[in-house]
């Protein structure tokens, strides 16, 4: 490749890296004076892409056209901004850091349903924009001027962003409420104003971002969970709350995309998140970064004690464990497979209720070692010609090593650190698994994965499933009231305390991690052998957080919240798909209710409920 | 005998020195008081004694060997434990859980996976809460207590890892006054029972020139005096930046 070219790209990259640098100046603004990863913030993007199109498609053409519907992007999405503060973020200042996450994520979901119903599932191609739509020179080749003028714009927006903070009361009162959440509460700030318009300018960058993409780039409705992992990449890449270090890492990120792309076309991905992690491990805060302020200001997602069953919990279960054994003796085969699966969901379930509820760490890509343990299980059939229970073994054993890798990385950081970085691995996994099609079959996934002949039942494979999963949640349960449990909680109900009486807090989570990946392996493997078949889609953003709201919907207090989510969630999906197509915009919606509504969950619901009624009764 | 040596002790964050060239040695047996106004350093006296924070200066050994740069959890091994200013047991725990679990740690049995917690050292859990004197709130959870009885299960907590050196900070903040007497005279009593040294931080000067055998007084990082009750009473400096004009006035 000549020295042309080299420059070229790099010119290229630096052009996309202004644009990351604009929609991630505005999720790191958000998140500074929120503490929130606003998951719809690539929403935000998408929409003011779309809305480019379809507004230049309305208005006259030539340039007015074209920067007006630019504006007025920006300006909508700056207005959904407010209204995503004013209607859920408001409520989730101080609740546990899932929940925003989730509550964001809800609303990725239905903005992707109402993209999809507003804009087709097409890709969108856009008009270039007028006055800017020639090339110039460059050593001979030719290259976008449209590029060069987003070259420039990046450093004129970091420019304008440092005057609003450092120029202005309102910037001020901005940087204060960054800095020092509390003080600036003491001191008087409002900060609903100030939130409220904190989330117009961010969510307006993001929109612009997203503007500025259509002379760029055909526009998908991917774009939203791509652009906003990416802008998380940046922000921690440059150090949280610093517009500087998201400039110079929005640029780095640009180029290294553009060269990646280059040199491993389809793992640049791949490359992005190694830097990350990289950087990560030098400097924990970001290349310009400063140390986060120790206490943070949300709560802890869980205050369960998980007391070991009394003796009533215990015949009580163990009498439903025997009715669930007896099934197959009387019920159809359809119902075996419903319970099956339900089984499979709720050891899924189940192990990232651990991770999160007892550990305290939050998991947006548990699915990353579902799919490793189906992968694994599948791949030992396919590739190795291994029997089923070989097999089986090797499913939690694969996605256990790769949870005690990722562990290794990202149980020292926490919070929502510990939710990107998850999410960002299960992301590679999944690009992994969807472009070695070699080996993994890539979209068209490995078939023929079917068990052995004496499990090959419906009620064989029924009865194994219930056995494991049961197992595994028994263990769990026991593990959980053993010191092992108790000296993890400890660490979650607090970590500075826990090290200073001597225990090995970052060690109890790796391993906890570890074991939680296995089990969701173990779940993995399960499900590979009762499709038959496994896909992409097992490790994709989505499990994961099917896995969540099942935690969710169960109930993060209680250890039999996710058999009890498992099931609800699988009656509400099986219902949903056959009534209608919109599948997302009733997931997102549930997602909402819960966090907004009844965070805790049904076995919450239950509990009160039944204190009420036994407080009733006990009264004469 | 000696048994903590700390020499030039510092530490500073961005441009403020917090902790400067603190000196000082203690021996076992000994009931030593920090005092100094808000934000003079004392509290992160103690995150750098117990490995909390790395200083960027100074030596610290207890009983001859060396603390710095060690892990918080290296140091408790070591013989130190501490409470902490704000109360941090583990809230989702009863008492006795919280020291079950302090007690698991101490005897390397924290990643036992199997026979229940319920069954690991309560007898021991019990009567440590007994010897402070909170037994009665032992199945209740940390997160509900009042706070003068967390402030106990602090100390419990701290002892249980038969520490050699027991490090203080605000034992009796929010406290009444007759509770606070009591609490340092319990403290008073588990030294001498135990041979340890303790250091508290206190600002109740009633407590501190009634059970104190040494008082440091810390002030913008720095040690302004360092004597028996007596002498630091009579200490000129201190009057004029610290106690005002009257001995024995509240030190806030
Ligand atoms: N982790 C930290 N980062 C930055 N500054 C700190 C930190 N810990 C303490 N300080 C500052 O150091 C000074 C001393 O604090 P501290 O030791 O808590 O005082 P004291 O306990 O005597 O009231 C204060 O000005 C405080 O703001
Ligand atoms: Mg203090």
């Amino acid at each position: 490749m000549s020295m042309a070219h080299l420059v070229v790209q790099l010119l290229s990259g630096l052009a996309a890296g202004s644009v990351l640098f604009l929609i991630a100046s505005g999720l790191s603004i958000i998140f500074g004076v929120t503490r929130i990863v606003n998951f719809a913030h690539g929403s935000f993007t998408m929409l003011g892409a779309y809305l480019t199109i379809d507004l230049i498609g309305r208005l006259p053409d030539g340039g007015f056209g074209f920067w007006a519907a630019v504006g007025l992007a920006a300006l909508v999405a700056g207005g959904l901004g407010v209204l995503l503060e004013r209607l859920v973020l408001r409520r989730l200042y101080r609740s546990p850091e899932l929940f925003p996450l989730l509550a964001t994520f809800g609303v990725v979901l239905i903005v992707q349903d109402a993209a999809l119903a507003l804009w087709g599932p097409e890709d969108l191609l856009g008009p270039r924009a007028p006055g800017l739509t020639g090339t110039v020179l460059v050593l001979g080749l030719r290259f976008p001027v449209y590029d060069l003028f987003l070259i420039a714009l990046g450093p004129v927006v970091l420019g304008l962003l440092r005057l609003v903070f450092h120029g202005t009361g309102w910037g001020t009162r901005v940087r204060a409420a960054t800095e020092d959440p509390e003080m600036a509460a003491a001191l008087g700030i409002d900060q609903h104003r100030l939130f409220t318009g904190v989330l117009f300018l961010g969510s307006a960058l993001a929109g612009l971002g997203g503007a500025l993409q259509v002379p760029r780039e055909a526009i998908t409705l991917q774009m939203d969970m791509a652009t906003v992992i990416e802008a998380f990449v940046v922000v921690v890449i440059g150090g949280m709350g610093s517009l500087g270090g998201a400039f110079v890492a929005a640029l780095l990120i640009g180029v290294l995309q553009a060269f990646g792309i280059l040199a491993f076309p389809r793992i640049a991905l791949v490359l992005v998140f190694l830097v990350m992690a990289v950087v990560l491990m030098l400097r924990p805060n970001g290349l310009f970064g400063r140390a986060e302020p120790a206490a943070g200001s949300h709560q802890a997602l869980s205050q369960g004690s998980f007391a070991p069953p009394g003796p009533l919990a215990r015949l009580v279960g163990g009498i439903a464990l025997g009715l669930l054994a007896l099934v197959p003796l009387a019920a159809n085969d359809y119902s075996l497979i419903v319970l099956t699966e339900i089984f499979i969901l709720a050891l899924f379930a189940a192990s990232l209720h651990f991770l999160l509820a007892v550990g305290g760490m939050v998991s947006f890509g548990h699915a990353a070692f579902f799919g490793l343990g189906a992968y694994g299980a599948a791949l030992a059939v396919t590739g190795l010609d291994a029997a089923m229970l070989p097999a089986l073994a090797l499913a939690p054993l694969a996605a256990g090593l790769g949870a005690a890798l990722v562990g290794a990385l990202c149980v020292r950081l926490g919070g929502v650190y510990l939710a990107m970085l998850t999410l960002a691995f299960a992301q590679i996994l999944w690009s992994i698994v969807f472009q070695w099609s070699s080996v993994t079959g890539g979209d068209n996934g490995l078939l023929g994965i079917w068990p052995e002949p004496w499990a090959s039942g419906r009620a064989a494979y029924y009865w194994l499933t219930l056995v494991l999963c049961a197992g595994a949640m028994l263990g769990l349960r026991r593990l959980v009231a053993a010191p092992f449990g108790y000296a993890l909680r400890a660490s979650r109900d607090s970590a500075l305390r826990a090290a200073a009486v001597g225990l090995p807090v970052d060690r109890l989570r790796w391993l906890a991690f570890a074991l939680a990946g296995a089990l969701a392996g173990l779940a993995g493997g399960l499900q590979a052998f009762a499709k038959g078949s496994v896909f992409p889609a097992l490790l994709a953003v989505p499990t994961s957080v099917d896995g969540l709201v099942m935690v969710l919907l169960g109930g993060l207090e209680a250890l039999s919240g996710p058999l009890v989510g498992a099931a609800v969630f699988h009656g509400l999906e099986t219902e949903a798909m056959r009534g209608t197509g919109h599948w997302r915009l009733l997931l997102g919606a549930v997602i909402l209710a819960m966090v907004l509504v009844c965070p805790s969950g049904l076995s919450g619901v239950v509990g009160r409920v039944a204190a009420r009624l036994t407080g009733s009764a006990r009264r004469p | 005998m000696t048994l903590l040596v700390v020499e030039g002790l510092s530490k500073r964050f961005g441009a403020m020195v917090a902790v400067d060239r603190v000196g000082f040695t203690l021996a076992a047996g000994e009931m030593l008081a920090l005092i100094g106004p808000n934000g003079a350093g004392k509290t992160t006296c103690f995150n750098l004694l117990n490995g909390q924070l790395r200083p960027d200066a100074g030596r610290v050994t207890l009983e001859g060997v060396s603390l710095v740069g060690l892990t918080p959890r290296r140091i408790w091994r070591l013989g130190v434990g501490r409470t902490f200013q704000v109360p941090a047991a583990f809230a989702s725990m009863t008492a006795c859980e919280n020291l079950q679990v302090v007690l698991l740690s101490h005897h390397r049995r924290a990643f036992r996976v199997w026979r229940s917690t319920r069954s690991w050292y309560a007898a021991d859990a019990l009567a440590l809460l007994e010897r402070v004197g909170v037994a009665h709130v032992a199945d209740q959870r940390c997160g509900t207590l009042a706070y003068g009885d967390l402030k106990r299960v602090e100390l419990a907590l701290a002892l249980a890892g038969r520490p050699r050196l027991l490090l203080m900070d605000e034992p009796t903040a929010g406290m009444a006054p007759a509770d606070r007497q009591a609490l340092i005279a319990l403290t008073r009593a588990l030294v001498r029972e135990r041979g340890l040294a303790a250091v508290f931080i206190e600002h109740d000067m009633d407590v501190v020139f009634g059970h104190a055998d040494r008082i440091i007084v810390l002030d913008h990082g720095r040690i302004l005096a360092d004597g028996s009750p007596a002498a630091v009473r009579d200490d000129a400096q201190v009057r004029a930046v610290y106690l005002g004009t009257s001995p024995g006035g509240r030190g806030q």
